[in-house]
């Protein structure tokens, strides 16, 4: 399992915090209970198994959904 | 594709405004109603692509956005022709947008510049003795850095060679620089502003001070409290109940124009948004004032505060006990003096301690045997003499004499609340002396301050004897005082308070009263080493600084109140909008979304208001 820390572009709108916690959330191999999108700081953060997703994948999602991202961390739990 | 659109959507915006403008120039002024008409359409067109795109992102991770409900609105508005309030719908979607991001920036400005000052990198000894530059984040513990004038420290660490004039307000608010020489500490983000330093590494990245602050502060922007989780939940299902609504009611009344009013009025913005623009912009402020408010729910309890309960020594006091006055009733004072030093320096009880300093250098004498009497004092045999330092009650058991001038003389002391130390020799008292521990600067001051804040009880709780701390609650104004307290007396004094319903907030030693400090709803660590403080506070005071408590007290209110308000403009903007769609002839989308976007406006101009926080007086 990894944790991760992923920065985004400034978060403006008030629903795209919903959609980014059910973009990741949707994704096989991420922990649906530690799924944290922070308005403020405009991060998410979320632990997965390394396993089953790579980081590059979540953050594709991401960009996806249309949201930059800006810088990834990453730490082993 | 699609992120092109996106990416430009400030020009869309700017470009369907034009539009707008040069359609009713021309309905207006040329009487046109054609071009009128067709560039509304292509407005609307225009205005709706990055909304619709990104109502289609949001459906595929099934959220339905605010989004969704005008894009729906606006094909609505098409499907019945009325391109007028399309294009406007759009263009006010879109320019809201804008100026909310704008704004937003502002209130999350105060935080940004904090994080902005974390040091980037650092000019590190490589292994060939030269130094390169390199990220700060591959400086390790152990490594030795070079700092020049004007850089910032970019770890902690203490200096090796060189000294200079350091600018530590990014750590303890401070901005007179302090000179520093080997063996210093430095500190990370702290700025250079004279000299060279060459520093080794003792910690780095996020373990620093300034590492933690900054953490902290992240994360306390972003924390929520119970209301806040309440209205994520409440959001979530509260789109698609407004998609259902106006469902409903286009079936009953088959009015698609009332329906997708409905749509459009219905949007959650200012709600979803107020209450975490009032905890950044709060939150923010303190940061920036040497406070350090721990989340929302810190805000909370701090605003709804009735207690503070300190500790006497080294919270109220400085900790640092001194010699104030004392009597002589010998002529042999300097053989006196060197018998009480050499037995004092023995012990390492504070008041010994205070003792050996105000002597000072004085002739030392080899102490041959020693008893120390608890809750008394020593007795020592030196130089072929009994001597005994300590209390009266000490006096009284070694039955030394006391003369109605001693006696007279004690009772002064004591009544200036000071702690009596006694030396006799041979059964004779020869020394009197008076110790106190001197009160913080302005201590007063700032507890008056916190009662004009509405704290209605401030209590002192201390181990000392209770005549010393009813001196200090008298001079302080403080409402009640209890001595001879043990910390888990303290503790059962704050779960009694707690069962009476009180918010309790507990000022003390971050190391002995600890479970204190757990116990009661907000605590407050002093003096005992920023780190320390850092971790164990709910309020972080930085630099230990008590005059900042009621900015933070007053800050807690403020924010709690800016919430609420927040909180009342959002609900109850929806609620005249939907009352008034129904009941009024006047309401229609256009007007619905202007106010909507208005309202977003006032509650993250009413959030930065915070900003400016300063307490009155």
């Amino acid at each position: 399992m990894k944790k991760a820390i992923i920065q985004l572009e400034p978060l403006t709108c008030p629903s795209c915090m919903q959609k980014i916690e059910n973009g990741v959330k949707s994704i096989d191999g991420v922990e649906n209970n530690s799924v944290n999108v922070l308005f403020n700081s405009s991060k998410v953060k979320f632990n997965y198994d390394d396993e089953r997703v790579t980081i590059k994948e979540v953050e594709k999602v991401i960009e996806k959904l249309g949201y930059e991202v800006k810088k990834a961390q990453v730490k082993d739990i | 594709m699609q992120k092109m659109i996106l990416e430009r959507k400030n020009h869309i915006t700017v470009i369907s405004g034009i539009l707008i403008a040069t359609a009713f120039i021309s309905k207006l002024v040329f009487g046109n109603t054609e071009i009128f008409l067709w560039l509304l359409v292509f407005a609307s067109f225009l205005g709706v692509t990055p909304i619709a795109i990104q109502a289609y992102q949001a459906l595929k991770v099934k959220v339905v956005s605010i989004d969704v409900l005008v894009t729906i609105a606006v094909a609505g508005a098409f499907l019945i022709r009325n391109f007028e309030e399309s294009a406007i719908v759009t263009f006010l979607f879109l320019f809201g947008a804008y100026l909310e991001q704008r704004t937003l920036n502002k209130t999350r400005s105060a935080i940004k510049e904090l994080t902005e000052m974390a040091p980037e990198s650092a000019l590190k000894q490589m292994d060939n003795g030269e130094f390169e530059i390199v990220e700060v984040g591959e400086v390790e513990v152990g490594d030795i850095l070079l700092v020049k004038t004007g850089a910032k420290i970019p770890v902690d660490g203490t200096i090796i060679t060189g000294e200079g004039y350091i600018n530590e307000a990014s750590i303890t608010g401070e901005s007179f620089p302090v000179f520093k020489k080997r063996d210093s500490k430095v500190f990370a983000g702290t700025i250079l502003e004279n000299g060279t330093l060459k520093i080794i590494a003792d910690r780095v990245g996020e373990d620093t001070t300034f590492g933690k602050i900054i953490e902290l502060v992240e994360e306390a922007q972003d924390s929520k409290s119970e209301a806040e989780r309440f209205i994520d939940r409440f959001s979530k299902h509260y789109t698609p109940a407004v998609l259902v609504l106006s469902f409903i009611v286009w079936l009953v009344s088959r009015d698609i124009e009332l329906a997708i009013t409905i749509l459009v009025l219905g949007c959650p913005g200012a709600l979803v948004i107020g209450v975490p623009v009032s905890n950044v912009a709060g939150i923010g402020n303190g940061a920036k004032h040497g406070v350090l408010l721990k989340g929302s729910e810190v805000i909370g309890d701090l605003s709804r505060l009735d207690t503070i309960v300190f500790d006497k020594t080294g919270t109220l006091t400085l900790g640092n006990p001194k010699v104030v006055q004392q009597k002589i009733y010998t002529d042999e004072f300097e053989k006196i003096f060197g018998y009480l030093s050499s037995i004092e320096k023995e012990s390492n009880h504070p008041l010994a301690k205070a003792i050996v300093e105000y002597i000072g250098d004085v002739k030392a004498y080899p102490v041959e045997r020693t008893e120390v009497i608890k809750g008394g004092g020593i007795i020592a045999q030196i130089d072929g003499h009994r001597v005994a330092v300590g209390n009266v009650a000490l006096m009284e058991k070694e039955n030394v004499y006391l003369s109605e001038r001693i006696k007279k003389d004690i009772l002064e002391m004591q009544n200036d609340g000071d702690s009596l130390v006694l030396t006799s020799l041979d059964g004779e008292i020869q020394l009197l002396m008076g110790i106190r521990d001197p009160i913080r600067q302005n201590v007063k001051g700032t507890l008056q301050k916190l009662k004009k804040l509405g704290v209605k009880n401030l209590v002192v709780l201390s181990g000392d004897n209770q005549g010393t701390v009813d001196l200090v609650a008298k001079e302080l104004g403080l409402t009640e005082a209890f001595g001879n307290m043990l910390p888990e007396d303290k503790q059962s004094f704050i779960k009694n308070l707690q069962a009476k319903g009180q918010t309790v907030a507990f000022v003390g030693d971050g190391v002995n009263d600890s479970p204190s400090l757990a116990l009661a709803q907000i605590g407050i660590a002093m003096g005992s080493g920023t780190d320390v403080a850092i971790e164990t506070s709910d309020v972080v005071l930085i630099n230990s600084d008590f005059e900042r408590l009621p900015h933070a007290l007053g800050l807690a209110k403020a924010t709690a109140k800016n919430m609420r308000q927040n909180i009342v403009i959002a609900v109850g903007v929806v609620l005249v909008l939907l009352i008034s769609v129904f009941f009024s002839e006047w309401m229609n989308m256009s007007i619905g979304m202007l106010v909507h976007e208005l309202s977003i406006l006032a509650v993250i101009l009413n959030g930065m208001r915070l900003l400016r926080y300063r307490l009155k007086y």
